[in-house]
């Protein structure tokens, strides 16, 4: 195994740190271990499930995938750049709200990802939403109160009033029956 | 049975309940731990960092049966940062989730059972240099003559897997019940049905892989902390194997990333780190890699089932009989349990006057499966309710009508001796039919179209633990103080499903304080009273009743107090919006805060304390322990489904499904547990495959996994998902918390069968195994072009002797709970129920008045 180290200078949620760090680590390596930001995850290191996605330079990486040591002078984001002061991003306080989160394991990921297509794409379609965070792998959810939940976070982002869809808080009304079922 | 059995101890089940307007209680609050888990600031086992910390990493077997001949670690010592090894002769002793099955060594000291036994672990200075010495390390293997699946373990007793279960060969359990006739009941019937169905066994995949941290304290103690659903287990599980007194182990669940069943078994990884650190005197940390999560495995086992069952030509069952044969793999883990679990629930929701259950469950050299979501019962189930969808085509009957006219009646006993409370069922299948249109839709789409309904129940918690005992299975303490402020001390896991906000809602609920002054303090062997763990979906049920209890204790303490304060009767006092005043005169009254002073004032330092044991089950015959529960779920869904008849390709279009919760704690964790459970469903309905094959010859014949990766094991993305519509049905039990069922595990049952149904239902084709491949769909269409039924499934079930059948009379035929033809067993429960744990509500909640009243 390499020996080899590299000392280098990156760009972390706006704050630069000077780490050094065996060449062959990766982004993800090095955020968890040099810098102590173990909010990035890993699901798999082998690049299958979305779960240690950051930002650099605004578009979803996988961390996993990525060498710290091509990343002199770019800008990475993490889950822990995503507050304001102690204020929640609105996709943080959707994801909180509505169910998103459950374990929580793949929602660092998942919250980076949908950041980047907010950006792009302030409102967009709940297919729009499917595609853009299938490469993410959630076991808990069953995706859908994460797709309500982006879809929330567009909506507060546009500054609409926004409030969740009673099913989303209560389920469907169960529909007016025969009275058969009931004992 | 004329009338449903009544329990002397509790509550009538019909009892009108009193109705007050909650805080908490059924409202849609964030989740208590929601701001951590967005921010990155929850911690997992893995993001635990100690000063001067090392890493381990474990050497796994290569190969699938060998005995030891020796392991050199020459090669690996020459690493830099090398720190140390350990092998088996380490730590001699077994352990085993179940007292019956301690099969398992922290390292395997001679023998290997599958590819990733562990055979020794190295620990070094870096994770990197760890992993280079774990390569580095030379075992030598004398191999062994491969087990590989079901039908070759019941053919080939030799070589053995394990030496001990008394079944011999390689048979590791053999399970024989009978509950009233059922030669009798089948003779009567109008139509006998049979049906060969498969079980393809499956993983839990959390996306938070194993890790665990040990750090060495004081004098011989030591600190594990890890991701496990059951630290109470694990505690247990490293005193045994470590040979130190449990006082002197302190086990810390931190959140897990997932579990649904994959973390609760103790591991070989957790007592590794902790003998390491023992040895090292410094803190180890073991993270698994991906692959190494699939070794661990303890999934859904694989299960070939056999129903045939009696029906009246109305549709009145009249007698089933169930055989039901397990790959277990290679190690003993919960598989006993899982055995029985695969007979247990058939009876819970139809009426099944007679029943017979026969199970078997076999070593094979691979890794060992378990409890996975719906433990033992998904499997069963999906036979179960594909056999009734086709009766209800054999008998020209509605297959919701067939259904609702064999429900099980609300607090009745069943034919294998199980105490049900409410039964919510009808009015799911009521929903789910009226929501998807099936009246006016079923069997009347164009081809290619197809609906499926199908049922299902789940424990709300197993009714006995896992070890022999008569102390609370969950235990809740309180501090309060002149702060104001209420620790919740609880020794429960959250694993993701909301755990610490059912805790924390329903003591502020019962205080009338806002959730944010409600501190918790979890699973925590040291700081914690003990509960059992996250398993069996029993959390909401024992750890809200402990919870409860508490936290009516704490509101007597301070009611004395504020009562005196503020001169009125104790009864007139409300705790509510942070104040303690009086019904009467809402202005008379004290902050919350005020009321602590009051009270610690009065009474010294403020603290309670809460349990719960489970009520006493009716069951007495051997294996009656397996299935009783406090009350039970249920659950119905529709499935609406799209296939292409040339192709055999299909996609579900949409999910109707209706959970009967008894009462929403928080209904959009509700919401998250049914969704997810759906999710879960139909990934094994369609996908989701723990496969094997064998290597070729020159190649060592060696029995590998075929996908121990992400992505190859393939599970549903964002794309996969249907529509869901989720209905919430409340038929609140008297023995839940504020009413509450589970509902992490029930909602997945119904959604295997279901679809298989409306594949059916679209286009003729009967698939009777999942996960369904479109060839499959395919196979079956081309069948019935031949002429013959267009069936895509196993050809038979293997001859398998099960022993003398334990035969026990229901209560409808005057029986007692006891099998007629096992005197040693009556003679060892007898004593049991002198001390055991099923005993009497009374005994067990210690003290104070029960848990039950809200």
């Amino acid at each position: 195994m390499s020996r080899q180290t590299t000392t280098l200078t990156l760009r972390v949620n706006g704050e630069e740190r000077t780490v050094a760090f065996p060449t062959h680590h990766t982004l993800l390596e090095v955020l968890r271990e040099e810098c102590g930001l173990t909010g990035t995850k890993h699901g798999c290191e082998l690049g299958e499930c979305g779960t240690c996605a950051v930002l650099v330079d605004g578009r979803p990486v996988l961390s996993c995938l990525a060498l710290a040591a091509e990343m002199e002078g770019r800008e990475i984001e993490t889950v822990e750049g995503l507050q304001r002061g102690n204020r929640l991003h609105p996709l943080q306080a959707a994801f909180a709200d509505l169910g998103a989160a459950q374990c929580g394991y793949c929602t660092p990921g998942i919250l980076l990802v949908a950041k980047a297509l907010l950006a792009a794409s302030p409102r967009p379609e709940r297919r729009e939403i499917e595609e853009a965070l299938a490469g993410n792998l959630c076991r808990c959810t069953g995706y859908h109160k994460i797709v309500e939940a982006v879809e929330q976070a567009a909506a507060v982002a546009r500054g609409e009033e926004a409030t969740p869809p009673h099913e989303t808080l209560y389920g469907a009304e169960p529909p007016t029956t025969t009275g058969r079922g009931a004992e | 049975m004329a009338e449903p059995a009544k329990r002397p101890d509790t509550p009538p089940r019909d009892a009108p309940r009193r109705e007050r307007e909650t805080r908490w209680i059924g409202k849609p609050f964030r989740r208590v731990d929601g701001r951590a888990k967005v921010t990155g600031a929850t911690r997992f086992a893995d993001d635990l960092v100690f000063p001067r910390m090392c890493f381990a990493k474990l050497v796994r077997s290569t190969v699938p049966h060998a005995r030891i001949r020796g392991i050199d670690f020459s090669a690996a010592a020459a690493v830099e940062g090398y720190l140390g090894h350990l092998t088996g002769d380490c730590m001699p002793e077994t352990f085993g989730i179940l007292p019956v099955s301690q099969d398992e060594h922290a390292l395997c000291p001679d023998k290997v059972r599958m590819v990733g036994d562990p055979v020794a672990a190295v620990a070094a200075t870096t994770e990197d240099a760890a992993e280079e010495a774990a390569l580095a390390v030379k075992v030598d293997y004398e191999p062994l003559e491969t087990i590989a699946d079901l039908e070759e373990a019941l053919a080939r007793p030799e070589p053995r897997i394990h030496d001990y279960p008394k079944e011999g060969g390689n048979v590791h359990k053999k399970v024989s019940l009978a509950f009233g006739d059922v030669e009798k009941g089948l003779s009567e019937a109008d139509l006998v049905l049979e049906d060969v169905l498969f079980y393809e066994g499956n993983t839990h995949l959390p996306m938070e892989q194993h890790a665990a941290v040990a750090v060495p304290e004081d004098d011989d103690r030591v600190t594990v902390y890890s991701a496990t659903q059951t630290p109470h287990y694990v505690h247990r599980a490293l005193a045994r194997v470590l040979g130190l007194p449990a006082a002197r182990i302190r086990v810390v669940a931190c959140p897990n990333g997932g579990g649904f069943g994959g973390k609760s078994d103790p591991f070989n990884h957790e007592i590794v780190v902790a003998k390491m650190a023992l040895e090292l005197g410094r803190p180890v940390k073991i993270t698994l890699t991906r692959e190494e999560v699939f070794y661990c495995h303890r999934g859904r086992h694989p299960v070939l089932m056999r129903l045939k069952t009696g029906f009246r030509r109305d549709g009145t069952l009249t007698a089933q009989h169930l055989e039901t044969a397990l790959d277990g793999g290679a190690y003993g883990s919960y598989g006993v349990a899982s055995t029985y679990y695969t007979g247990a629930l058939q009876t819970v929701t139809y009426r099944l006057p007679a029943y017979r259950f026969d199970g078997v469950r076999v070593f094979t050299n691979k890794p060992p499966c378990g409890p996975k979501r719906g433990h033992g019962t998904p499997q069963p189930r999906f036979g179960w309710e594909v056999h009734l969808d086709k009766a209800a085509h054999r008998l020209g009957i509605d297959p919701a009508e067939l259904r609702l006219k064999n429900l099980e009646r609300p607090g009745a006993v069943t034919a294998n001796w199980l105490q049900l409370g409410t039964v919510g069922l009808g009015r799911c299948i009521e929903a789910v039919v009226a929501g998807s249109g099936w009246r006016e839709r079923y069997g009347k789409l164009p081809v290619g179209r197809g609906l499926g309904l199908a049922c299902g129940s789940y424990l709300c918690g197993a009714g006995l633990p896992i070890y022999w005992n008569h102390m609370p299975q969950s235990g809740v303490q309180l501090l309060l103080d002149r702060s104001g402020g209420v620790s919740v001390f609880c020794g429960e896991t959250e694993i993701g499903q909301g755990s610490d906000s059912v805790l924390a809602a329903i003591v502020a609920e019962v205080l009338g304080v806002d959730l944010a002054d409600v501190r918790l303090c979890v699973a925590d062997t040291d700081l914690t009273p003990v509960d059992l763990g996250s398993y069996s979906s029993r959390v909401t049920l024992m750890v809200g009743n402990a919870a409860l209890q508490a936290a009516e204790r704490a509101r007597e303490l301070l009611a004395t107090a504020a009562a005196a304060r503020l001169e009125v009767s104790k009864d007139r006092l409300a705790f509510a919006e942070g104040r303690v005043f009086d019904v009467e005169d809402p202005e008379r009254g004290l902050s919350f805060q005020e009321a602590c002073i009051a009270a610690e004032a009065l009474h010294g330092t403020l603290g309670t304390v809460g349990s719960y044991v489970p009520p006493r089950a009716p069951g007495r015959y051997r294996g009656a322990g397996v299935g009783p529960s406090p009350t039970y779920s249920y659950t119905a869904a529709v499935i609406e489904v799209e296939v292409d008849p040339g192709t055999g390709l299909y996609r579900p279009l949409h999910v109707w499904i209706a959970h009967d919760v008894g009462k929403c704690i928080n209904p959009v964790l509700v919401l998250g547990q049914i969704e997810g459970s759906v999710y879960m469903g139909l990934g094994e309905a369609m996908m989701e495959e723990q496969a094997f094959r064998r290597l070729p010859k020159r190649r060592s014949a060696a029995l590998v996994h075929k996908m121990p990766s992400m992505l190859e094991y393939k599970s549903p993305t964002f794309l996969e998902m249907p529509p869901i519509t989720s209905y919430i049905i409340e038929d609140p039990d008297g023995e839940g918390p504020f009413g509450a069922k589970e509902v992490g595990q029930g909602p997945l049952l119904p959604v295997a069968p279901a679809l298989a149904n409306a594949i059916f239902d679209a286009v003729g084709a009967r698939v009777d195994q999942v996960p369904i491949g479109p060839h499959m769909i395919l196979k079956a269409l081309a069948a019935g072009r031949r002429g013959g039924e267009a069936r895509f499934g196993p050809a038979g079930f293997p001859a398998v002797d099960y022993g003398e059948t334990l035969v026990v009379p229901t209560p409808e035929d005057g029986g007692d709970g006891r099998a007629i033809n096992d005197f040693r067993h009556e003679l060892r429960s007898g004593m049991r129920s002198a001390s055991g744990t099923m005993t009497s509500r009374e005994e067990a909640v210690k003290g104070g008045k029960g848990p039950l009243s809200t």
